[in-house]
C-alpha cells in the first residue's frame, strides 16, 4: 500500500484521505518513508520536517473524524522550495550565509498551504537564491535527475522537481523567475506552472529579482497542478504587485481538457538551430496532436525573443545585486570575521564573500554594473525598453492566436558538471521560458515525451496571456490526456534513475 | 582632517562673496504607523520593539505604502504651491550601511511626488521666494549607539549596539532650490525659511516638527561666488543642524569658512560636512575612496503611484489656513504693527495670544500677559512659553476678572504664580487664597491716613502740586494691604486727601 | 564592451565582497564574456519605447494607517548573530560619508 500511495496523484490522496479510505499520517508517513529509502541518492530536500508533517497530517484526520470540511487538497503532502519562509523550519535558499536561519514569520504561500491542509514535508533543494539551471549552485549539493542520477533535474527549482518526479512528494511549489519551474518540470518529465505574474504572492519569498519572480506548482498531472495552483494563489494585501483579481479558472480548464478551435500559435523564434534534435521531434509530434485534436495550429513571429536572453540576465542580476544586499552579517545569518578589530564594512565584505557562491557573486558584480552610473541606460534601461518590446510581441501573437507553444527547453537534462564552470551555456537553458517571466503571462510546462536520442523528458511549454492561466492548462491536459492514452502508462513510469522504471503496466489515476 | 584657515570675519567675507544657499529638510511624517509597514511610528517604544520582517529588511518580506504617508506628502506639496505629479515611483538607492536593515533606502528619485512650489517669508520687512525643488518621500533609517571609545561618538567606538524602531518611519524630503540674492542676510533666510515651513508643517498636523528629537533634520548647502562673478562656487552640504540656531550659524560660519578659503586662493571642494553645536564651526565629513554610487533604479516591489485629480483637490480642500494668511489675518484683526507681529512670532507667542482672544481677552490683554509677565517666566524657567504650565484659557480667565474689577493686576500675578504652581483654576486660586480688591474707601483711607503719617516728607512734596510723589505713598498703602487694594483707586483717594485736583497724571 | 579586472574589482567593492585574487581573475575573464553577450540589448532599436519595470501594470496600491502587531524584539533578536541591551550588536562602523 504505501508505495502506492507514493506514485498515486494528489487529487486521488485526497480523495481516499476525504473518504477515510486511508488516513492523511498514513499518506505523509509513506512519504516519509519514500524520502528515507531514495533522497539519498535524489538529494531532493534540504530538511525533511517529518514530525510536523506528521502533526499537520493527525490535524487534518482530526478534522475529518469531526466532520469538519476538507480543502480539495487536504492531507496530500509536498516539497516546499527552500525560498519560501516558514517559521517552523529553517529558510536557507541554498546558501550559507542563510544556513540555520529561522524566520519569525511564514510566507503567504506557506499560510495558504497550511490553511488548505496541505501536509509540508520539508524544504526542497535549489540553486543559492534561485540562481541557476541545475541545482549546482546550491551550497549544498546539487539534486539529482530521477531519470538518471547522474544528470541535473534542472533548476532553480530542481529540489522540487527531483522530490516530485521520485515520487517523494506528489506536489511541489516551485519559484520562477527566468523559467525556474517550467525548465526543471520539463527534463524531470513533470508538469511546471508558471503563474501570471502577480497571481501568486510573493511575500515571504525570498527575493532573487523581484519584478519576474513568481511562485507556482509543480506536480505529476497537470490536474493536480491546477488544484494547488488553486490552493496557492490569490490576492495578497502584503505584496503590492499581487493582482487583485480572481484565480483563473485553471482546475476547471484541466478537467475541460479541449482544445477544439482554439488557436495555437508556434513561436517562429523559439526553435530550429542550437535545439537538440529529439527535443525538436517531440515538440512538432505534440504541435501535430494538437492539430489532429481540433486545434487551429499557426506559426508566429515575436521578432524579439532573440533578446529575451540578454535582457534577463541584465534585469535579474540588476534586481539580485540590490535584493541580495541585505545579507550583510547584521542582523541574522552567517557572519564571518567579526574579531573585534574588523569595521562592519569589513565583516560584511568578507561574510558576503564566504557566504555566498560563485554564481551569486558574479551577479551581483554584473546587476552592480548594469546599475552603475553611467552604464544605467546602455544596459539595465536598454533592458527594460527591450521587456516592453518582447510584451508587444505577446500582445501582438495573443491577438492572432489563443496560446503560444514552444519547447519549455532546447535540450533533456544535462550531465551534472557539464555547463558548471560555463555560465553562458548554462545561461541557455531559460532560452525559452524567459520570454514570458520578462512580459508577466503565464506558461506551463507539460511532459510531451522522451527524446529518441537520450530517452529523457522533453517539455511542451504553452503560454497564455496575462490572466488567462486557464487557456494553458485546457492545452496541457489535452495533450497530457491525448499522449497518456497513445503510450498507455504515466510517463514517470518509465523513469529508471532508480532502478525502478515499470514500463508495460497500466497507469493508475 | 585638520584644517588650519582661520575664518574670516563675516562682515568682510559678505563685502567680498556673495553667498547662494539652498536647504534640504527631511522631516518625519506623524503618522500611526510606518511608511511600509504596519508597526507603529510612535517615538519611545523599548528598542527592536516596534519592528516587523518589513522594517526589519528580513529575506521574503515586502512593503506596502501607507496611504496616509502619501496623502500628508501631497498635503505638503500643496501647501508649498508645488505641482503633484499624476504619475510617479518609488526609486531604491543603494548602499551599504549597518543601521539601514535591506542596504537600501526605499526613496525618490527621479519622480518626485511634489514639485516646483514656493514659500514666502520676511526678513527685516524684506520678502524672499524660497523656491521649493521638489517634495519627496522616503524611508527612515534605524539608530546606532556607539560603544566604547572615549566620547561614545562613532569615531574611534569599539562597536555599535542597533535599535531599529525608527527604520521604515516615513521621511519627507523638502528641497529648495538654490536662494539668490540674501547677501548678509543669507543666515537669517536660512532661519526664517527653516521657521516658516516648520510653522506650515505644524499648521498642516503632519509632523510635531521637533528639532531636537529628530522629527525634522537639516542639512544646508551654502556656496560663494566673489561679487560680481557670472558663476556660482563650488557648494558644501552641512549636516547634522538640528535646531534653528544652529541653521543660522551653519550658514554663518560656512560663508566665513569659504571665504577664507577662496582669500588665499584654494578651491571649496564639494563635500560633506559636519556642524558643530558646541563650536558653531563645520568640519570636513569622511573623505571617501569612492565616489557614491547609489545605483537608483525603480523599486519593483512597489507599484507607481498614480494620484487622480480628485483625489488631489480632496486633499487641498483639507488644507488649513496657512500661517502667512494666518498672520496676516491676525495683525489686522488685532490691528498691529509689523514689528508687534515680529516679536509676537519671535516670541514663539502667536498660537497662545490667539488662543487666548478665542478664550475671550482682548488682543491687548493677551498679548500683555504672553510677553509679559508669561515671558520674563519663561526666560526664568529656561523653557519655552508653549510650555509653561498654563493655558491659553486661563489665561483668559485671569484677563476676564481683572476686566471686571474683582483683581488688580499685583493679585492677577499672584494668581498667575498659583495655576503656574498647579495649585489649581484661576477662580479656585481666588477663593482659596481670598484674594478681593479692597474697594472699601474707609479701610482705604485709614491705610492712606497711616500711610502719610509714616511719610510725611513725601506728603509734603505732593501737597506742594508734586503729583508723582504719590508713587511712594501708593506702594506704601498696596503693601499695607498685601497688595489687594486697587491702586488706581488708592492714587485718587491720597491725591484728594493731599488736596490735589483729581484727576492728575504722572509724567 | 569589455569588463578589466580592476572594473571587476571596484564593482566588487561597491556591492562588499571580498573576492580572493583567483576569484578576480575569473570573474574578470567570464564576465567580459556574458556583458559582450547581454550587450546585444543595444542592438535593439528602442528609440521611444518606454521601459517595463512591472509585469503587470497596476498603481495606486496603498495600506491603511492601521497597526499591526510587531514581532517583539526577542523574537527579532533571537537569529542576531549577536545582541546587547535588546539592540543588535555590530562590529564598528565607520563614519557615514
Amino acid at each position: 500500500m504505501d508505495s502506492e500511495l507514493t506514485r498515486m496523484t494528489a487529487a486521488g490522496i485526497a480523495a481516499l484521505v476525504a473518504a477515510g479510505e486511508v488516513s492523511a499520517v498514513e499518506v505523509a508517513a509513506a512519504h516519509l518513508d519514500r524520502i528515507e529509502a531514495v533522497d539519498e541518492r535524489v538529494h531532493a530536500f534540504l530538511h525533511v520536517a517529518a514530525d510536523s508533517a506528521l502533526r499537520a497530517a493527525r490535524a487534518i484526520d482530526d478534522r475529518r473524524a469531526a466532520g469538519q470540511p476538507l480543502g480539495p487538497l487536504a492531507g496530500v503532502p509536498l516539497a516546499l522550495k527552500d525560498v519560501f519562509t516558514t517559521t517552523d523550519m529553517p529558510t536557507t535558499c541554498g546558501s550559507r550565509i542563510l544556513e540555520g536561519w529561522r524566520p519569525p514569520y511564514d510566507a503567504t504561500v506557506t499560510g495558504r498551504l497550511r490553511r488548505a491542509g496541505i501536509v509540508i514535508l520539508g524544504k526542497a533543494n535549489m540553486d543559492e537564491f534561485a540562481m541557476g539551471s541545475s541545482t549546482e549552485n546550491s551550497a549544498f549539493g546539487p539534486s539529482r535527475n530521477p531519470w538518471d542520477l547522474s544528470r541535473v533535474p534542472g533548476g532553480s527549482s530542481g529540489g522540487s522537481s527531483a522530490a516530485v518526479a521520485a515520487f517523494e512528494a506528489p506536489l511541489a511549489i516551485g519559484t520562477d523567475t527566468g523559467g525556474s519551474i517550467r525548465q526543471p518540470g520539463a527534463v524531470t518529465g513533470i508538469v511546471g506552472v508558471k503563474p501570471t505574474y502577480g497571481g501568486s504572492s510573493r511575500y515571504g519569498v525570498v527575493a532573487f529579482a523581484s519584478s519576474l519572480d513568481t511562485p507556482g506548482p509543480l506536480a505529476r498531472t497537470v490536474l493536480d497542478a491546477a488544484l494547488l495552483h488553486e490552493a496557492m494563489s490569490g490576492h495578497d494585501p502584503c505584496d503590492s504587485t499581487s493582482v487583485d483579481a480572481p484565480v483563473p479558472p485553471v482546475v476547471a480548464a484541466a478537467r475541460q481538457a479541449d482544445v477544439s478551435g482554439l488557436r495555437i500559435g508556434v513561436v517562429t523564434e523559439l526553435n530550429g538551430e542550437g535545439y537538440q534534435p529529439g527535443v525538436i521531434t517531440r515538440f512538432t509530434e505534440a504541435v501535430e496532436l494538437l492539430e489532429s485534436m481540433g486545434a487551429k495550429v499557426t506559426e508566429v513571429s515575436c521578432p524579439h525573443f532573440g533578446y529575451a536572453l540578454p535582457a534577463y540576465y541584465l534585469i535579474a542580476p540588476s534586481e539580485c545585486s540590490s535584493n541580495l544586499a541585505r545579507f550583510d552579517a547584521m542582523r541574522y545569518g552567517l557572519r564571518v570575521g567579526d574579531d573585534g578589530t574588523r569595521s562592519a564594512e569589513e565583516v560584511m565584505s568578507l561574510t558576503r564573500a564566504a557566504g555566498f557562491g560563485a554564481e551569486v557573486k558574479r551577479r551581483i558584480i554584473l546587476g552592480t554594473y548594469a546599475l552603475s552610473s553611467g552604464y544605467y541606460d546602455a544596459y539595465y534601461g536598454k533592458a527594460q525598453q527591450v521587456r516592453t518590446l518582447i510584451t508587444r510581441d505577446f500582445e501582438k501573437a495573443f491577438e492572432q492566436v489563443d496560446v503560444l507553444v514552444s519547447p519549455a527547453t532546447p535540450t533533456t537534462a544535462f550531465p551534472i558538471g557539464e555547463r558548471a564552470d560555463d555560465p553562458m551555456a548554462m545561461y541557455l537553458a531559460d532560452l525559452c521560458t524567459i520570454p514570458s517571466n520578462l512580459a508577466g503571462n503565464a506558461a506551463i510546462s507539460v511532459p510531451c515525451g522522451l527524446a529518441p536520442e537520450d530517452g529523457l523528458p522533453v517539455g511542451l511549454q504553452v503560454m497564455a496571456p496575462v490572466l488567462a492561466d486557464d487557456r494553458m492548462y485546457r492545452v496541457a491536459a489535452a495533450v497530457e490526456a491525448a499522449l497518456g492514452q497513445r503510450r498507455g502508462h504515466p510517463l514517470l513510469d518509465e523513469a529508471n534513475g532508480l532502478g525502478e522504471a515499470r514500463p508495460g503496466q497500466e497507469g493508475r489515476r | 582632517m585638520t584644517e588650519t584657515i582661520t575664518a574670516v570675519p563675516y562682515d568682510e567675507a559678505i563685502a567680498r562673496y556673495e553667498p547662494l544657499i539652498g536647504l534640504e529638510t527631511h522631516v518625519e511624517l506623524g503618522t500611526i504607523t510606518k511608511m511600509f509597514c504596519g508597526c507603529p511610528a510612535a517615538f519611545g517604544a523599548e528598542p527592536n520593539a516596534a519592528v516587523c520582517p518589513v522594517c526589519l529588511g528580513l529575506p521574503g518580506s515586502l512593503p506596502v505604502t501607507n496611504r496616509s504617508a502619501i496623502e500628508y506628502t501631497i498635503r505638503i506639496g500643496l501647501a508649498l504651491n508645488c505641482s503633484i505629479a499624476s504619475w510617479c515611483r518609488f526609486a531604491r538607492k543603494n548602499y551599504f550601511y549597518p543601521d539601514m536593515p535591506k542596504d537600501y533606502q526605499i526613496s525618490q528619485y527621479d519622480e518626485p511626488l511634489c514639485t516646483d512650489g514656493w514659500l514666502d517669508i520676511v526678513v527685516d520687512g524684506i520678502d524672499f521666494r524660497v523656491g521649493i525643488e521638489r517634495v519627496h518621500m522616503e524611508e527612515d533609517t534605524g539608530k546606532s549607539l556607539h560603544v566604547g571609545g572615549a566620547t561614545g561618538r562613532i569615531h574611534g567606538a569599539d562597536y555599535s549596539l542597533v535599535d531599529y524602531n525608527r527604520s521604515g518611519i516615513p521621511l519627507v524630503e523638502v528641497v529648495t532650490k538654490p536662494v539668490p540674492g540674501t547677501g548678509t542676510l543669507a543666515p537669517v533666510v536660512a532661519r526664517a525659511y527653516v521657521t516658516e515651513l516648520r510653522e506650515v508643517l505644524r499648521a498642516l498636523g503632519v509632523s510635531d516638527v521637533r528639532m531636537e528629537e529628530g522629527s525634522l533634520r537639516c542639512d544646508v548647502n551654502t556656496s560663494l561666488a566673489p561679487r560680481g562673478a557670472s558663476q556660482w562656487g563650488t557648494r558644501t552640504e552641512t549636516k547634522n543642524v538640528n535646531s534653528l540656531r544652529s541653521v543660522e550659524r551653519a550658514v554663518r560660519s560656512e560663508i566665513e569658512r569659504q571665504a577664507a578659503v577662496l582669500d588665499a586662493g584654494g578651491r571649496v571642494i564639494q563635500e560633506t560636512r559636519h556642524f558643530h553645536e558646541e563650536s558653531g564651526l563645520t568640519t570636513s565629513g569622511r573623505s571617501k575612496e569612492e565616489a557614491q554610487d547609489y545605483r537608483y533604479f525603480p523599486e519593483p516591489d512597489l507599484v507607481p503611484v498614480a494620484p487622480a485629480a480628485e483625489w488631489v483637490e480632496q486633499l487641498r480642500a483639507t488644507l488649513p489656513e496657512l500661517p502667512s494668511a494666518r498672520r496676516a489675518r491676525l495683525q489686522a484683526e488685532w490691528g498691529l504693527s509689523d514689528l508687534d507681529m515680529t516679536a509676537l512670532g519671535n516670541a514663539g507667542a502667536l498660537d497662545l495670544v490667539a488662543d487666548t482672544v478665542t478664550a475671550g481677552a482682548t488682543p491687548a490683554d493677551a498679548r500683555k500677559w504672553w510677553l509679559g509677565e508669561l515671558s520674563r517666566h519663561a526666560n526664568e524657567s529656561g523653557t519655552e512659553l508653549a510650555a509653561l504650565a498654563v493655558t491659553p484659557a486661563q489665561v483668559a480667565r485671569i484677563a476676564a476678572i481683572v476686566a471686571s474689577g474683582a483683581l488688580n493686576d499685583t493679585l492677577a500675578r499672584q494668581v498667575l504664580e498659583g495655576v503656574l504652581a498647579g495649585q489649581g483654576s484661576p477662580d479656585e486660586i481666588v477663593a482659596a487664597r481670598g484674594l478681593a480688591v479692597v474697594s472699601d474707601d474707609a479701610t482705604l483711607l485709614a491705610a492712606i491716613d497711616a500711610a502719610i503719617a509714616a511719610h510725611q516728607d513725601v506728603a509734603a512734596k505732593i501737597r506742594n502740586g508734586k503729583a508723582a510723589a504719590a508713587g511712594a505713598l501708593v506702594g506704601a498703602v498696596m503693601k499695607a494691604t498685601r497688595g489687594q487694594a486697587d491702586a488706581a483707586r488708592v492714587r485718587e483717594l491720597i491725591l484728594e486727601r493731599l488736596g490735589q485736583a483729581y484727576p492728575l497724571r504722572d509724567p | 564592451m569589455s569588463i578589466t579586472r580592476e572594473e571587476v574589482a571596484h564593482l566588487a567593492r561597491l556591492s562588499r565582497l571580498a573576492l580572493s585574487a583567483d576569484e578576480l581573475d575569473r570573474f574578470a575573464g567570464q564576465l567580459d564574456v556574458i556583458i559582450a553577450a547581454v550587450a546585444r540589448v543595444q542592438e535593439v532599436a528602442a528609440d521611444g519605447i518606454p521601459p517595463t519595470t512591472h509585469a503587470v501594470p497596476v498603481t495606486n496600491v496603498f495600506r491603511e494607517d492601521i497597526i499591526v502587531p510587531p514581532l517583539g524584539a526577542g523574537v527579532v533578536l533571537d537569529q542576531a548573530p549577536a545582541a546587547e541591551q535588546g539592540r543588535f550588536r555590530v562590529p564598528r562602523i565607520l563614519a557615514e560619508d
